[in-house]
């Protein structure tokens, strides 16, 4: 018999909803108001290679040479096709090393306006086209893999796309806010996706009715209810076309959709995004008009509050931590700032708690369910063994047993994770489990660490 | 609390680079109690759940205290029943007396006490070697150990009962977290048998010790219910008396009623699994209830008495819901599943209660079914997981 976790019901526009009943949405204070604003780019950008997984960097341009926006700056080793390209025009400023000579970043001072490397305007007629224009202009680095939740490998026939326009994520960026006006453009990267794989998907919130997501066209459209992670890929693609040995479905934002749509309308590449900037280190966190790769340190001295706070690229579950003074990541999905955690806390553990989070009811705070919480970033507690059962379960929406999952991995044993299922799941499905785990277990590093060893087997 | 800070913090350089180096996980395991430390959360998800593992032992221990309290009263009521010095018809005014605390405390202190020492002795000796803070799991340990013990228990048996438990039960399989067995009924299943004149009978379960011109009551049995059952085939307590707990019995076990209360508070606050608890209890039933129906084809009159008691009293008597609500559901040592935890508690409530029946030299299974099911949970495990293992193959081969 199977666990049943997912249950379909037609709705009136014949799409389906499939409501998710295991999850969580963290109750933080900060989220956006839906305002958008422009904010200057500045002239300081850098790109970080660890951004791209799966991605051995090897440079295209050395300290003081000229790019336009969407020339190489990097390329992978192991694939040479896979570039990633500069989001600005301008000149590289310095390239910056680490530990043996590790690529670390590579700071680019850009023009006052950017000019942009044309890639000819016009959609591609077939799938080579688009692959050839999508490999050199950079914007294949938006189409993430599974299995190994990598950059996609342009050699793979993928059974199916998946366009993500309802990530579940605190603060997550709406995708009808971030395309809005972008309808056009939209449109035309669902065709180029169209080209590259026999099915593509867009997944929607269940309340979605922006009509650019809801009459999108080209697309099988299935929406979802539930808590978070309702709006992971990985659930839907469990939903939808559970992913099997051998089988390749490739995924990627709304926004970037639009993003590879305006790259083949305008001829250009351009990582403008609309993202949203939450969380309670904001003044007034709404929608802001940003650029990948941009230095945020006037941004943030602009919007951010002062005090020790953590600046994150991406969602507080599985963003990158960035400082006061980083760059926005290339492909980042949002932004967040919230309050670093200071200071001891006497005798927490005994002590009632009603101030305190937690998805457990350990703590007096579960009489008042509705409760917003300035969440901050202690780790309330030490790493310890795994102790607890049956607590990931309650966030975890998938027909796999994490624990059991997370003990192979732990142990590396790379059958045993196959056949329980670690190809059908990112290291951000494991957000909430690190989240509400008892042994404070590092479990997205465990996982991705794991898809990495599984992947350098295989190939 | 800052005073406090400061203490740790002035001694701090001793133990982290002084001589007094073997002492660090003691003084870690000190300081984090009275602090949760400000570490930061540096990789994966930027927020994390209030809960560690020290408050989800604490919440256990919070679960436990009524039952120990109410062991601790009842220590010293069956005592001075015991002597005659009880008037009976006053009711529970004879039972939350200070005399009955003090004298079950005298006894019940000393034995928790010893227990903690000799448990965070080798937990800490460990983490020395090993180089690992100390785990929590034994704040719980060290609280079921002596109550699952006869009052008259004397300390150096807890002691070494309990060196035997963190030592083989845990250490040996790698630490918390890796044991298969329930470290506290390893405790209690090494005293059982190294020491059966201590564990077993009709003596220990009642402290007769008599001062000058004191005396035991005529007629005095310090039996349990259920040694009573297996001897005589009836028990002169009461099935009320036994839910409340005014009965003789290991320091825990007495009160059903407040493990109940315990075990309510461990499924609320999410900490117990409720699953294994409501498998135990269905397991009990079914059992009692099939041992009501073969009764009549029991050859020998003792057993068909045994066997025709009602079901229920089953939960009652003896250590069924004390083994249920607090021993069968340590997650490390029952099933991992949640449908393992099914078939897990299941089989505890049923085994628990036919051993109990069957066995001839004990009139009591709980503590041998769970021991029992902690071995066949990773079977359990195995087989429910591999369903899962199997349908993934086979919508793959599709």
């Amino acid at each position: 018999m199977q666990r049943i976790f997912f249950e379909t019901i037609l709705t009136l526009d014949m799409s389906k909803t499939h409501t998710i009943r295991k999850g969580l949405n963290l109750p933080m204070v900060g989220a956006p108001s839906t305002q958008v604003e422009d904010f200057p780019l500045g002239t300081s950008f850098a790109v970080n290679p660890d951004e791209f997984v799966g991605v051995a960097p090897k440079l295209s341009v050395k300290e003081g040479d000229t790019v336009k926006a969407g020339q190489a700056i990097f390329f992978d080793k192991k694939d040479a096709r896979i570039q990633i390209t500069s989001p600005v025009s301008g000149t590289v400023r310095a390239i910056v090393r680490g530990a043996k000579r590790r690529l670390d970043q590579i700071q680019i001072e850009a023009d006052a306006t950017t000019s942009y490397h044309d890639f000819g305007k016009g959609l591609p007629k077939d799938a080579e086209a688009a692959k050839a224009t999508l490999l050199a202009s950079g914007a294949w680095t938006l189409l993430e893999m599974r299995p190994f939740a990598r950059v996609a490998n342009p050699d793979d026939a993928p059974k199916a796309i998946f366009v993500n326009g309802m990530s579940s994520a605190p603060f997550a960026t709406e995708a009808s806010i971030a395309i809005a006006g972008r309808e056009e453009a939209f449109t035309a990267g669902l065709k180029v996706l169209n080209l590259l794989a026999p099915k593509t998907v867009l997944s929607l919130h269940a309340e979605e009715s922006a009509p650019v997501l809801t009459q999108a066209t080209g697309v099988e459209i299935h929406r979802f209810s539930g808590k978070h992670p309702a709006g992971n890929t990985s659930v839907h693609i469990a939903a939808l076309s559970p992913l099997n040995k051998g089988e390749v479905i490739w995924a990627i934002s709304a926004q970037d959709v639009a993003i590879i749509g305006d790259l083949f309308l305008k001829g250009h590449y351009c990582l403008d995004r609309i993202l949203s900037v939450a969380g309670s280190g904001i003044n007034a966190p709404h929608y802001f008009r940003l650029r990948g790769g941009m230095n945020l340190a006037t941004f943030f001295a602009a919007n951010g509050k002062k005090g020790a706070y953590r600046y994150i690229s991406g969602s507080v579950l599985s963003g990158q931590s960035i400082g006061a003074e980083g760059y926005l990541q290339l492909n980042s999905q949002q932004l967040t700032v919230i309050p670093e955690g200071q200071g001891t806390d006497f005798m927490g553990w005994v002590l009632p708690g009603f101030g305190k989070f937690s998805n457990s009811r350990t703590f007096m705070s579960w009489l008042s369910p509705g409760k917003k919480y300035d969440l901050t970033t202690k780790l309330h507690g030490e790493e310890r063994a795994f102790v607890v059962t049956g607590q990931y379960d309650q966030v975890f929406p998938f027909d796999i047993y994490p624990n059991q999952l997370l003990k192979a991995v732990w142990a590396k044993d790379l059958e045993r994770m196959e056949a329980l299922g670690i190809y059908e799941l990112a290291p951000e499905d494991f957000a909430l489990c690190e989240v509400i785990c008892t042994s404070k277990q590092p479990l997205q590093h465990m996982v991705r660490e794991a898809l990495d060893l599984l992947h350098t087997e295989m190939n | 609390m800052k005073f406090i800070q400061n203490i740790f913090d002035a001694t701090r350089p001793a133990v982290t680079t002084g001589k007094l180096k073997p002492l660090y996980p003691l003084y870690n395991a000190l300081e984090t109690m009275m602090f949760v430390p400000d570490h930061n959360a540096h990789s994966g998800a930027h927020v994390r759940d209030a809960i560690d593992l020290k408050r989800t032992m604490v919440t256990v221990i919070f679960a436990l205290v009524p039952a120990l309290l109410f062991g601790i009263f009842n220590g010293g009521y069956q005592h001075y029943k015991a002597l005659g010095l009880l008037n009976e018809a006053m009711g529970w005014g004879q039972f939350f007396t200070l005399d009955n605390f003090i004298f079950g405390a005298w006894k019940i202190v000393p034995m928790i006490a010893v227990t903690y020492m000799a448990g965070l002795g080798v937990e800490i000796y460990f983490a020395g070697i090993n180089k690992h803070p100390v785990n929590e799991g034994f704040l719980v340990s060290g609280l079921l150990i002596p109550m699952t013990m006869p009052i008259d228990m004397p300390l150096w048996m807890v002691a070494i009962s309990t060196i035997f438990a963190v030592l083989i039960g845990k250490e040996v399989f790698g630490g918390t977290g890796m044991n298969i067995l329930n470290p506290a009924l390893t405790a209690r299943a090494f005293a059982f048998f190294a020491y059966p004149s201590f564990m077993s009978g009709d003596k220990v379960w009642v402290n007769t010790t008599v001062e000058a011109g004191q005396t035991v009551v005529d007629g005095f049995s310090g039996a349990t219910a259920l040694g009573q059952y297996a001897t005589t085939g009836s028990t002169s307590f009461g099935a009320w008396d036994a839910f409340l707990g005014l009965i003789p019995g290991s320091i825990g076990e007495t009160s059903t009623l407040l493990i109940v209360l315990g075990g309510v508070y461990l499924i609320a606050t999410g900490i117990g699994s409720w699953k294994i608890m409501l498998g135990s209890t269905l397991g009990a039933v079914a059992m009692g209830l099939l041992f009501n129906w073969a009764a009549p084809h029991m050859i020998t009159e003792s057993q068909q008495q045994f066997m025709s008691i009602p079901f229920y009293y089953h939960l009652v008597f003896g250590s069924w819901a004390f083994a249920t609500i607090f021993m069968a559901t340590d997650p490390v040592s029952a099933a991992h599943t949640e449908r393992g935890k099914w078939i897990y508690g299941f089989l505890v409530g049923f085994l628990g209660i036919m051993i109990r029946v069957f066995n001839p030299a004990y009139p009591e299974g709980m503590m041998l079914a769970i021991l029992f099911m902690n071995v066949m949970a990773p079977m359990i495990d195995h087989y429910v997981v591999n369903a899962n293992i199997q349908q993934r193959l086979k919508r793959s081969k599709a």
